[in-house]
């Protein structure tokens, strides 16, 4: 494969340089050689040097004789060896003796020639054989280290680590180590310091594995990928490192991150084992001091269950494995609880998972947008079984349904909604929007303006969550909103906390003073029921009235409607 | 001189030409090289100053240089003391001396 390859990207011949005191010796290599090889030729060891410096960019190999006056062979031989330029060149020792064969090929020869000489296609053949070893070898380092820091290219790292751990069973850990907002670095100081900071590193990498052994490569333009035996922690490490960067560079601008799979398990494949490090690491993408960030299973766990999770949820919607809970409102102004209004609440009826909390999907739709998909389910959901209940049952209370953040962005929101109402020969008035606190913190304008729109049409607004969030209480004057529901956590710990009963009392007061109603979720026991009654709450909705139920159930709560349910 | 007076010496001309790629003009030109060569002479200089690293450089160099041409008769006196002298052994070389200058006044008669 090689010599067509060579061939092919060298089209004049090699130069090969013979080194022998005794011309005849010189003649008979060099009459030998000539017709494949381009032959310099020097009489000692001095004048050998001299023309290897001289010619060591086209240099291919050398004949070396060892006993030469001036400057011997071995001499020589030791010089190219130390110079990291001319110790590509392969050189070829000739002699008459055994034991300088076996010193030479220690000190660095390629191979060796008897004397007298073996016949010439041999020397021929091993000449070839020489060149083209370390032809191939040289292509092989230009391809497997990056240019830059000296240190492997990822993919020939995988394979080193791969077969590292063929003959090593000790416990490993896969790490990954990155700069922090490199590209920065780089626009801001120029190219050049954005190289010094991977340098820097690479020279902290290479000494450490000179003292714990294992094996590092650069794996992308600021990544290092390092596989180590076994350490506790690695916070004294990266400290070191970042030191190291402060002193080379002047700046202590520029922080590490580094993520740890520790423990690798070798029934995974060499890159997820990196993978798992990279997870570990990428939450400390924008940090601003160097932080290690250790990969944790349940962490991973998570992420894949969210990522399945994710991609369920178009077939989730068709086939039908959403389905609409209500969770019954009281109003508890009278000394009877009544029942007048309701949450629309989703549930999730996975066919692996089984039921899936929604805690944990609703924050993961909210994220990606996906949200709106649900949201938009539920009204249609909540509006289909709102017109069954007026037109079957001659009987309803208002169904407070969800919209998110994401939704007052959508365009066509607002029409999408009227219609669903219109379909359904619904009255605005007929779907309470529930509107997160948190959804009014970005875009204030724009959502305040759809929020206005939606009032005019004759929805009415919840905001809910109140008390969790951001709201500033100066702005709090302007927002249009129909009532405020209580964030549950308040009303958890009113009857263990008498702060928690304090804050709850001067929210009343604000919702008093904007001259909303006040809803209170969450409710578990009387005398949380009974402190929310005290301090002129209005509407309750909680597993003291009510968990969320199906459709079904609540058509029976809704004909017994001013009675207090109770279910355990 | 030609090859078949070097044959008849007892040189080993097959193999000598052989390193010069059957070129009966090469390996006879080289032959003809070691003619006005004087290290056998020194050599011989050497051992009787008893200089035997000097001695063993003039060895080594010749035993090489008759090596690649195969001249047998004068190789194998020449690369026994190049050993001897290789050791420092303090002997008496004459013997082996005097078989390489004959040798080698036989070859210069071819």
């Amino acid at each position: 494969m090689l010599p067509n390859r060579t061939k092919r990207i060298r089209s004049t011949k090699r130069q090969i340089l013979v080194v022998d005191d005794e011309e005849i010796n010189r003649q008979l290599l060099g009459f030998m050689l000539e017709s494949d090889y381009q032959i310099l030729y020097a009489e000692n060891g001095k004048e050998a040097l001299q023309l290897i410096t001289e010619n060591q960019d086209s240099l291919s190999l050398i004949l070396l004789d060892l006993m030469m006056p001036v400057m011997d062979g071995y001499e020589v031989l030791q010089t190219i060896q130390k110079d990291r330029n001319l110790r590509r060149i392969p050189v070829i020792v000739l002699t008459s003796e055994k034991s300088a064969e076996v010193k030479s090929l220690q000190m660095g020869a390629a191979d060796f020639i008897p004397k007298p000489y073996d016949m010439p296609e041999v020397i021929r053949a091993r000449v070839h054989r020489s060149i083209e070893l370390a032809e191939d070898s040289s292509l092989i380092h230009a391809t497997e280290d990056d240019p830059l820091t000296g240190l492997a290219h990822k993919d020939f790292f995988l394979e080193y680590c791969h077969q590292r751990d063929q003959f090593d069973t000790s416990p490993m850990d896969a790490l990954v180590l990155n700069v922090n907002r490199f590209h920065l670095a780089n626009e801001i100081h120029g190219r050049a310091f954005g190289d010094k900071i991977l340098l820097v590193i690479a020279g902290q990498i290479a000494a450490l594995l000179n003292q714990t052994g294992g094996l590092a490569c650069r794996s992308g333009a600021d990544s290092f990928y390092l596989y180590l035996p076994h350490r506790d922690d690695y916070n004294d490490l990266l400290c070191q490192f970042s030191e190291a960067l402060e002193k080379e560079t002047g700046t202590g601008a520029i922080s590490l991150r580094m993520g740890v799979y520790p423990y690798v398990d070798r029934a995974l494949d060499m890159e997820q084992r990196f993978d798992r490090a990279n997870l570990a690491c990428a939450p400390l993408r924008t940090q601003h001091i160097s932080q290690v960030s250790v990969y944790d299973m349940k962490t991973h766990e998570k992420e894949v269950y969210a990522e399945k999770l994710l991609e369920d949820i178009d077939t989730a919607l068709s086939d039908g494995q959403f389905q609409v809970y209500y969770q019954p409102k009281y109003d508890i102004r009278q000394d009877k609880p009544k029942l007048c209004s309701a949450e629309a609440l989703v549930r999730w009826f996975h066919p692996v998972y089984g039921m899936i909390s929604p805690g944990f999907f609703i924050p993961l739709f909210e994220e990606n947008g996906l949200i709106h998909k649900l949201d938009l389910f539920v009204w249609n959901a909540t509006a289909a079984q709102l017109r069954i209940w007026k037109e079957e049952y001659r009987t309803c209370v208002p169904i407070s349904v969800n919209v998110s953040r994401i939704d007052l962005l959508t365009p066509g929101f607002e029409e999408n909604l009227l219609s669903i109402v219109r379909n359904n020969a619904l009255q605005p008035e007929d779907l309470l929007l529930e509107i997160t606190e948190s959804a009014y913190t970005e875009h204030i304008d724009q959502i305040l303006e759809t929020i206005h729109r939606l009032r005019n049409h004759g929805f009415r607004i919840e905001m809910d969550d109140f008390g969790s969030g951001y709201s500033s209480l100066n702005v709090l004057s302007s927002f249009p909103v129909d009532a405020l529901k209580l964030d549950m956590k308040f009303v958890r710990t009113i009857d263990t906390n008498e702060k928690a009963y304090g804050m709850l009392k001067i929210m009343m007061s604000i919702a008093a003073f904007l001259e909303v109603p006040v809803i209170a979720e969450g409710v578990e026991t009387e005398k949380q029921l009974s402190l929310l009654r005290d301090a002129r709450c209005d509407i309750v909705q909680g597993y003291y009235f009510s968990k969320p139920v199906p459709a079904d159930s609540f058509t029976t709560l809704l004909g017994a409607s001013g009675r207090k349910e109770k279910t355990s | 001189m030609t090859l078949e007076a070097l044959k008849q010496w007892g040189a080993n001309v097959e193999e000598g030409m052989k390193r010069c790629l059957n070129n009966e003009g090469f390996y006879l030109s080289l032959v003809g090289r070691i003619l006005p060569d004087d290290r056998l002479a020194r050599l011989e200089g050497a051992l009787n100053e008893k200089d035997f690293t000097k001695a063993f450089e003039l060895a080594h160099a010749l035993k090489g240089m008759y090596g690649n041409l195969s001249l047998t008769p004068l190789y194998a006196p020449i690369s026994e003391m190049t050993e001897l002298l290789r050791a420092k052994t303090d002997m008496d070389y004459t013997a082996l001396l005097e078989r390489a200058k004959e040798q080698f006044k036989k070859l210069c008669e071819l």
